[in-house]
C-alpha cells in the first residue's frame, strides 16, 4: 500500500524496480531492520512449511471427509436423504431466480454461493456412499445447485413482475415448505426431529431463531415504549429477565424444567423446545436493538407524521419503524451471526448440532491409531463451515448498509 | 415513581427465575450434594400414575435408550453411516433384543451429563446406559434404580511404556498431570498418602490441557477414569508409547439405570443384564447358541427358555436370554467387541471378569 502511494508518482520505473525499492526502503533500510526482516522471514517460512506439511500429511482430513454425512445431517435416515437434498435444491432455485429479479446484493450472494458450492462439488465426488441410501450423490446435488443458482439469474431477469410477487410469496412460505420436506407428513414418511442433527440442525435452529424472534422482538420493543403501563411493565420485565440470564439457563429451562412441569410421558419435541428457547432469548436482545433504533430517530419524524394526520399505528409502521430497522441492520446481522454460533450450546440439552457431530467424529474408535487424534482437522473443517456462513452474513450486511447509504443521499 | 419500581421488580424476578433455572442442574451435576430441587419429588409420581413402563415400551415397539452425547470411544459413538456402536450401546441393543427379538428396535437419545437423569425422571427415556456411576445419592435423592454394574471403572494411571513403571508403587516422587477440582485430584492424593509415596501434581482446569501436558512430556503420569484414559490414548501423538497401569484408585461402577418406582421394568433390565453375565459363565455365545439349544442340561434349558417359564416372572418372554445372546452375544463378546484385545483399546478385563476368574461379575441363579 505504501509502495503504491510513493511510486505512483514515478511513471518511468518498472514494476521490478518498484518492488525492489519498496523492499529496500521498508524491509532493509537499516541493519536492525534487516536482522528483524530475516528473523521474521525465517520464522514465517518455517511456520508455512510446517503448516503446508501438516495439511498435506495430516491423516485426520479423512475423518471429516468420510463422516461428511454425519456432519451435515447426523442420523437422518439414509433412505430419506433425498429430502434434505431436495430442500437444498429448492433454496438454490429460489435464490437463483431472486438474483435475476433483484440483482444487487442478492446476485452477489448467489454468485458467491455458486462459486463455493462449485468448489465443494469437486472433492465431494469421493464422498463415501452408504448402503440403502436413496438420494443423489453429493457432488451431483452440489453441481445441480450451481446450475440452478446460475441459470436462475438470466431466467429471473427475463421474467415479468409476476415472478417478483411469486418469489416474495415463496420466500415467505419457504420455511414451512422446507420443514415439510425435511420432517415429512402429508404423504411423506415422518422423520422425527430426534434424528436430525449436524449442519442441518444448526441451520434450521438458527433460521427459526432469527425469523421467529423478529416479530416478537419488534413487538417487545414497541411495547416497551408503550404508554400503557401494563404492556410496558410486561415488556420491560420480559426483556430484562431474559437478558439477565445466559442462553444456557434458558435452554436448561426449556429442556429440563419444562418437562417436569408438564404431565409425564409424551412431552414436547426436543427440537421445538430448543427452538422456543433460542427464539425467546433472541427476541429480548432484538427488542433492545430495535428500541435503540427507535430512540435514535429525531422526534420531528413522529411529530411531522402526526401533523400529517397519521394515527399511531400508521406512524409506527410507515414512519418510525422502517427508519429504525434500516438504522440497525448491522446490529441485526451481528445478532444473527451470534445466534448462528450460539446454537452450538444445544449440545448440552441433548441435541447434536454441527459441533456435536464433529465431537462424535473425533471420538470414533476408527481414529484410534491416528497419532495426535483427528480433532485438529475435524474442528478446522467445522470452523470453515461456520466461517462461510458467518462471513456471508457479514458481507451481506455491509452491502445492505452501503446501498442504504447511497439511496439516502 | 412507577418507572422507578419497574427496575427493581424486574431484577427481583430475574433473580428468582435465575435461581429456579440454576437449581435443577444441582441433582444431576453434583448428585452427592443433598438437594431440595423439585425434580426428585415431582418425578416418580408421573410414570407411576400411568401404565407400567414395560407395557408402554411394548406398545411403542422401541426402547428409548439414553446414551452419551459426547462420545466415549468404545462406549458409545456413531459411525460414518449413522449407526450407533459401543459397549453401552450393546446393552441398549440387548434390552431391545430381549423385548422385541430385534436389536435395532432402539431409539438412541444422546444426553449430556447434566440432563441425563432429568431425562429419566421426566420419562423421556426408558433406560439410561451412559457410563453413569452408581452412587448412593443417585440411587436415593435423584430417584433412580440401578441395574447390575456392567463396567467397573475406576481411576487409573497412564504412563510411558519406556518409563519402567509397572504399578503405582513405582511412582514415588513422580510428577502427575491431573485435572483440578475433580474427585480425581483428591483420590490421587489419598492413594499416594495411603501408600506413603510422594508425588508432584501438575494441575490444569481442563481435561484437554491435562492430556496435552502429559503428551508433551511435562509429567510422568496422567490420571483420570480408566475409560477416560482409554479414549485419551486416542488423542496422544503416539498412542503405542503409552500404557494404562492395572492399579485402580477409586470405585466407579457404571451400569444401566431406570427410574425408581417401577419395579417390574427395573427387574426386566436387571435380568437382561444378568443374562449376559450368566451366558458367559455357561460359555454360551452367539456362535454356539444352536448347540446349547440342543443341550439336555436342565439349567441351560431353563436359561434359554426351552423349558420352564423363567422370563414370564419378570415380564419378559421365556427365551429372552437366548434372544440377547443371539443378537448381541454374552458379556465377553460385548466386551471384546468394543474394548477387548481385538480393538485398539485392548483394555484388560480386570474387575470386569467373571467371579470365577477373579472379577466381580456374578449373576444370581436363573431358576
Amino acid at each position: 500500500m505504501v509502495a503504491d502511494g510513493t511510486t505512483a508518482r514515478l511513471p518511468d520505473v518498472t514494476p521490478v524496480q518498484r518492488i525492489t525499492t519498496w523492499v529496500r526502503t521498508n524491509l532493509f533500510s537499516t541493519w536492525y531492520n534487516t536482522v528483524i526482516t530475516i528473523v521474521l522471514l525465517y520464522g514465517l517460512a518455517n511456520a508455512l512449511v510446517g503448516l503446508a506439511g501438516w495439511i498435506a500429511q495430516a491423516q485426520g482430513w479423512t475423518a471429516a471427509f468420510t463422516n461428511m454425512k454425519l456432519i451435515l445431517a447426523w442420523t437422518y435416515p439414509n433412505d430419506q436423504i433425498w429430502r434434505p437434498q431436495l430442500a437444498v435444491l429448492i433454496v438454490a432455485a429460489l435464490l437463483g431466480l431472486s438474483a435475476g429479479v433483484w440483482r444487487g446484493v442478492v446476485q452477489l450472494v448467489t454468485i458467491g454461493a455458486a462459486l463455493t458450492t462449485g468448489a465443494l462439488a469437486v472433492p465431494a465426488v469421493g464422498l463415501p456412499e452408504f448402503a440403502g441410501t436413496v438420494g443423489l450423490p453429493s457432488w451431483l446435488v452440489l453441481a445441480m445447485s450451481v446450475a440452478l443458482l446460475l441459470l436462475g439469474i438470466p431466467l429471473g431477469r427475463r421474467a415479468g413482475g409476476w415472478l417478483r410477487w411469486g418469489l416474495i410469496v415463496l420466500w415467505i412460505a419457504i420455511y414451512p415448505i422446507i420443514i415439510l420436506v425435511v420432517r415429512g407428513g402429508i404423504g411423506l414418511p415422518v422423520v422425527e426431529t430426534k434424528l436430525w442433527g449436524g449442519l442441518m440442525l444448526t441451520l434450521l435452529l438458527a433460521i427459526s431463531g432469527i425469523v421467529l424472534s423478529f416479530p416478537i422482538g419488534v413487538a417487545l420493543a414497541l411495547g416497551r415504549r408503550s404508554r400503557l403501563p401494563v404492556i410496558r411493565i410486561f415488556c420491560v420485565a420480559y426483556i430484562e429477565l431474559i437478558r439477565g440470564v445466559p442462553l444456557v439457563t434458558v435452554l436448561y429451562m426449556g429442556s429440563l424444567l419444562l418437562p417436569l412441569f408438564l404431565p409425564g410421558g409424551e412431552s414436547v419435541d426436543q427440537f421445538i423446545r430448543a427452538m422456543v428457547a433460542v427464539t425467546l432469548f433472541s427476541a429480548a436482545y432484538l427488542a433492545e436493538n430495535v428500541r435503540g433504533g427507535l430512540q435514535a430517530l429525531p422526534a420531528g419524524q413522529t411529530e411531522a407524521a402526526r401533523a400529517l394526520g397519521l394515527n399511531v399505528v400508521q406512524t409506527t409502521f410507515l414512519i418510525t419503524l422502517p427508519q429504525a430497522l434500516r438504522a440497525i441492520v448491522p446490529l441485526l446481522v451481528g445478532q444473527s451471526i451470534g445466534l448462528f454460533k450460539d446454537t452450538s450450546l444445544v449440545v448440552i440439552v441433548g441435541l447434536i448440532d454441527l459441533l456435536g457431530a464433529a465431537q462424535n467424529v473425533v471420538g470414533q474408535p476408527d481414529w484410534l491409531g491416528t497419532p495426535g487424534g483427528v480433532w485438529r482437522e475435524t474442528f478446522l473443517v467445522i470452523a470453515a463451515i461456520y466461517w462461510i456462513f458467518s462471513f456471508t452474513m457479514s458481507r451481506v450486511s455491509k452491502r445492505i448498509e452501503d446501498s442504504f447509504a447511497t439511496s439516502r443521499h | 415513581m412507577r418507572r422507578s419500581l419497574v427496575i427493581p421488580l424486574a431484577a427481583a424476578l430475574s433473580l428468582i427465575i435465575a435461581a429456579c433455572g440454576g437449581a435443577p442442574a444441582a441433582p444431576t451435576a453434583a448428585p452427592e450434594a443433598p438437594t431440595t430441587a423439585p425434580a426428585p419429588t415431582a418425578a416418580p409420581a408421573a410414570p407411576a400414575a400411568t401404565t407400567g413402563r414395560l407395557e408402554t415400551i411394548t406398545a411403542r415397539g422401541t426402547v428409548i435408550c439414553g446414551v452419551n452425547n459426547n462420545p466415549l470411544p468404545g462406549f458409545a459413538s456413531v459411525d460414518a453411516s449413522g449407526v450407533y456402536s459401543g459397549f453401552d450401546v450393546d446393552f441398549c441393543k440387548a434390552v431391545a433384543a430381549a423385548l422385541f427379538d430385534d436389536p435395532s428396535k432402539v431409539e438412541y437419545r444422546p444426553l449430556s451429563s447434566q440432563d441425563r437423569f432429568t431425562a429419566l425422571q421426566t420419562g423421556e427415556i426408558d433406560v439410561l446406559i451412559r457410563n453413569s456411576t452408581w452412587t448412593l445419592g443417585r440411587d436415593g435423592d435423584v430417584g433412580l434404580d440401578w441395574s447390575p454394574t456392567t463396567f467397573y471403572d475406576g481411576q487409573g494411571m497412564m504412563v510411558r511404556k519406556d518409563s519402567g513403571i509397572t504399578s503405582i508403587d513405582d511412582m514415588d516422587g513422580a510428577t502427575i498431570c491431573v485435572q483440578t477440582g475433580t474427585t480425581t485430584e483428591l483420590n490421587l492424593a489419598d492413594v499416594f498418602r495411603a501408600k506413603g509415596l510422594t508425588f508432584q501434581p501438575v494441575v490444569f482446569p481442563d481435561g484437554d490441557q491435562t492430556r496435552s501436558a502429559y503428551d508433551a512430556g511435562q509429567c510422568d503420569g496422567f490420571t483420570t477414569d480408566k475409560s477416560g484414559l482409554v479414549s485419551s490414548i486416542t488423542l496422544l501423538s503416539n498412542p503405542a508409547d503409552h500404557q494404562i497401569l492395572s492399579d485402580t484408585m477409586s470405585k466407579e461402577p457404571l451400569g444401566p439405570s431406570v427410574l425408581q418406582g417401577d419395579p417390574k421394568w427395573a427387574d426386566a433390565v436387571n435380568w437382561i443384564t444378568y443374562a449376559t453375565f450368566q451366558a458367559e459363565e455357561y460359555g454360551i455365545t452367539s456362535a454356539n447358541l444352536a448347540e446349547f439349544s440342543a443341550s439336555e442340561v436342565p439349567e441351560i434349558r431353563r436359561f434359554l427358555g426351552i423349558e420352564g417359564e423363567l422370563g414370564k416372572g419378570v415380564g419378559l418372554s421365556n427365551d429372552f436370554a437366548a434372544r440377547v445372546i443371539k443378537h448381541v452375544g454374552n458379556y465377553a463378546e460385548i466386551y471384546n467387541r468394543n474394548l477387548g484385545p481385538d480393538t485398539p483399546f485392548n483394555l484388560p478385563r480386570g474387575l470386569n471378569a467373571l467371579y470365577t476368574e477373579g472379577g466381580l461379575l456374578y449373576s444370581p441363579p436363573f431358576r
